[in-house]
């Protein structure tokens, strides 16, 4: 009895998360295999095209943990991957150069839009509204054309093959090895750093009391205003470093790139079981969230005839089935603590 | 302090008086550099100048906002689905009148019909918004984020992924001109839905019950209001104007667009509430607040783009007055301004003093 109290709800509703990605993959191995869905490489290929998503949902999570939103994280991506393609090819910097900026701008993001929700009480939601705004814009002035990425350093680590020591056989029947990026192992890397310090630092725990009640967590003395303002930066510095991740996948910078962005790192947190009036939520859950949104993605596409409108269904059908669940189970729990 | 009459804190102190500001504000740097910018002249039977350019393409907002402040108030958050569900409406709307073509010259079926069943899907969407958020208590944002990505893929279905184009006069009024009347229509729309609004909520205790269901919900329903039932209202009455406006839209581009129509209208909707003063956390709100803001919006496009500054750029001058704006309207700001003006008042104390 003791051991089933103990799971909370934020635990079920990662579990949840978990059991619905596989069994939605394990029912895509089955009705696709013919088109190659149950390789290895088909897995990885998940991470290997959502890297920079995951990074910027850890982003997503951490604000939203403490109450806010940020919905520039689209914008930013465009904007950094706009920068580092202007700063190698039309500039001729150093690779190593463009990253730094990349990084530069991601934080400096972060330090404006916590300093103006933090201590100037401005809502979140406006604040990184108008960040949106400044961030496409920028990119529009920056350059309206489309700018390929060429430089050696830069190509030499987007093309980057790390193998595996697993891998399947092809048609012809010879042994091809699985492989992953180098911006796989970043995101992961990014996921557990994340994850721990959220989990067990000092900071981590000052988010989640934040979240919950902002008023009990000033009055135990949490220093909310400095709290909110690390979470944003923290959040500025990821969106810039997502940026780039989705720049190595892209390879390339214009003004389109990336729309919608902050509204699928939004989902995927939500569908993690992150709650949007803050205090509940995990990274390990987003990258769930992250994974099962493309795994529908990647099974519509497999499938081929299906419209690209149905994607868009589908993927609201499978966001409202987990909104509507986080809300009963919510429901419930209050029931149980009136009796 | 025996001051007589007239008391200039009573006009700093309305809450229109700081929204108001930031319109004139806009529309004096307009009219300073910009040539003739509030020149309307008469061309070809119809008003033409900078300030009915304003009026006109504002109409949409002002409509679309309405029903964000009332969502606002009661609920507490945004409902962003507002552009989707204009898409969705129109994409009803241009497949009844076209019978499934791509292209028609005239009326497959009758116009009232036709807007009638939009303005019903569009209602039902706000239907489905008001249920999660009022009966299911969940965050209106993430309420409508299933609508916000739903939408569009809905309207594609429905125009199948074509885009729809009415080429008939009739249908070209509803965005463009009554017959000779040199005003635009849109304008009409958006001064009937205001006025209406204003009249339910002042006639009415509608505005009185938002108002107290948006500040404190539970000590509502304690006092014999179904809370419950004025959220789910407010979204449906949100879902009708996005239906209003995608028609408005739709009627302006004689076709159902499903991928462009109402576009980042939800965010300039959400923007007009926050610029008229109104908290995004809901309870107290200015629908007259809200109608200035959207005006604000249209008038700092319509001057920028007057400044020859392009599309793609706009954002940019869009986001700086916007930050502009918020804090100049911030708590922060107001106690910032407050201590200032104690500190002179302190230092005036203590000249007197020395004297």
């Amino acid at each position: 009895m003791k051991r089933t109290k103990k799971i909370n709800s934020n635990t079920f509703l990662l579990m949840i998360t978990i059991v619905l990605f596989a069994v939605m993959y394990i029912a895509g191995m089955i009705i696709f295999r013919e088109n190659g869905f149950a390789k290895p490489q088909m897995f990885l290929n998940l991470f290997i095209s959502n890297a920079g998503l995951i990074v910027i949902a850890c982003g997503m999570t951490i604000v939203m943990i403490t109450g806010g939103i940020d919905i520039s994280v689209g914008s930013v991506t465009a904007l950094v991957c706009m920068v580092m393609a202007y700063a190698m090819e039309n500039k001729g910097m150093n690779a190593y150069v463009a990253v730094v900026i990349a990084l530069a701008i991601g934080t400096l993001y972060g330090i404006v839009q916590g300093y103006l929700v933090a201590y100037l009480e401005i809502q979140p939601f406006i604040v990184t509204l108008a960040g949106m705004f400044f961030g496409r814009g920028m990119t529009a002035v920056v350059s309206t054309d489309m700018i390929a990425i060429t430089n050696e350093t830069f190509m030499a680590w987007a093309k980057c093959k790390i193998m595996m020591p697993f891998g399947s056989y092809n048609k012809n029947g010879e042994f091809q090895q699985a492989y992953i990026y180098p911006t796989v192992v970043i995101a992961l890397v990014v996921v557990i750093v994340i994850s721990i310090v959220l989990k067990y630092s000092k900071f981590g725990r000052k988010l989640y009391a934040i979240g919950g009640n902002a008023q009990s967590a000033l009055m135990m003395g949490l220093d909310v205003k400095k709290t909110k303002m690390q979470a944003y930066v923290l959040d500025g510095f990821l969106a810039g470093l997502g940026g780039f991740l989705f720049c190595l996948n892209s390879c390339a910078g214009f003004v389109e790139q990336a729309k919608g962005l902050e509204m699928d790192a939004i989902s995927a947190a939500v569908i993690g079981g992150t709650l949007l009036s803050g205090g509940v939520g995990t990274v390990i859950g987003s990258l769930f969230g992250v994974l099962i949104k493309g795994t529908i993605t990647s099974l519509i596409t497999t499938q081929g005839t299906l419209s690209s409108w149905w994607v868009r269904i589908t993927l609201s059908a499978l966001l409202c089935f987990f909104i509507v669940l986080q809300a009963v189970i919510a429901s419930i729990k209050k029931k149980q603590a009136k009796n | 302090m025996a001051k007589t009459g007239f008391d200039i804190r009573k006009i700093t102190g309305n809450r229109l008086f700081m929204p108001l500001v930031c319109l004139a504000a806009v529309l004096i740097v307009g009219g300073i550099f910009v040539p003739d910018f509030f020149a309307v002249s008469i061309n070809n039977n119809v008003l033409y100048g900078y300030p009915v350019d304003i009026v006109n393409r504002a109409s949409e907002v002002v409509i679309l906002a309405i029903g964000m402040t009332l969502v606002t108030a009661a609920s507490g958050g945004q409902d962003i689905s507002v552009g989707a569900v204009m898409a969705v409406a129109a994409a009803v709307c241009c497949q009844i009148l076209s019978g499934g073509e791509t292209s028609v010259n005239e009326f497959a079926n009758p116009l009232a019909l036709a807007i009638i069943a939009a303005l019903i899907a569009a209602t039902l969407c706000g239907a489905f918004n008001g249920f999660l958020v009022a009966k299911l208590n969940i965050q209106p944002m993430v309420a409508t984020l299933i609508l916000f990505t739903a939408g569009r893929g809905i309207a594609q279905l429905v125009t199948k992924g074509q885009i729809t184009y009415i080429r008939v006069e009739s249908y070209k009024v509803m965005g463009g001109f009554i017959g000779k009347c040199p005003v635009p229509t849109p304008v009409f729309f958006a001064i009937a839905a205001v006025a209406l609004a204003f009249l339910v909520l002042k006639k009415t205790a509608l505005g009185l019950y938002i108002e107290s269901v948006g500040i404190n919900g539970a000590a509502s329903r304690l006092i014999g209001l179904n809370s419950t039932m004025i959220k789910f209202l407010t979204y449906v009455i949100c879902g009708l104007l996005a239906g209003v406006a995608g028609i408005v839209a739709s009627s302006r581009i004689y076709s159902a667009d499903a991928n462009n129509i109402g576009l980042n209208l939800e965010m300039d909707a959400i923007l007009a509430v926050a610029l008229g003063g109104n908290a995004l956390g809901g309870g107290k709100f200015s629908l007259m607040g809200s109608v200035i803001g959207a005006y604000t919006i249209q008038a700092l496009t319509t001057t920028l783009y007057a400044f020859r500054v392009s599309s793609d750029r706009l954002p940019v001058y869009k986001a700086i007055v916007v930050i502009v704006i918020v804090i100049i309207q911030s708590p922060a700001f107001h106690r910032f301004m407050a201590e200032q003006k104690a500190k002179r008042a302190a230092k005036n104390q203590v000249a007197e003093g020395g004297n």
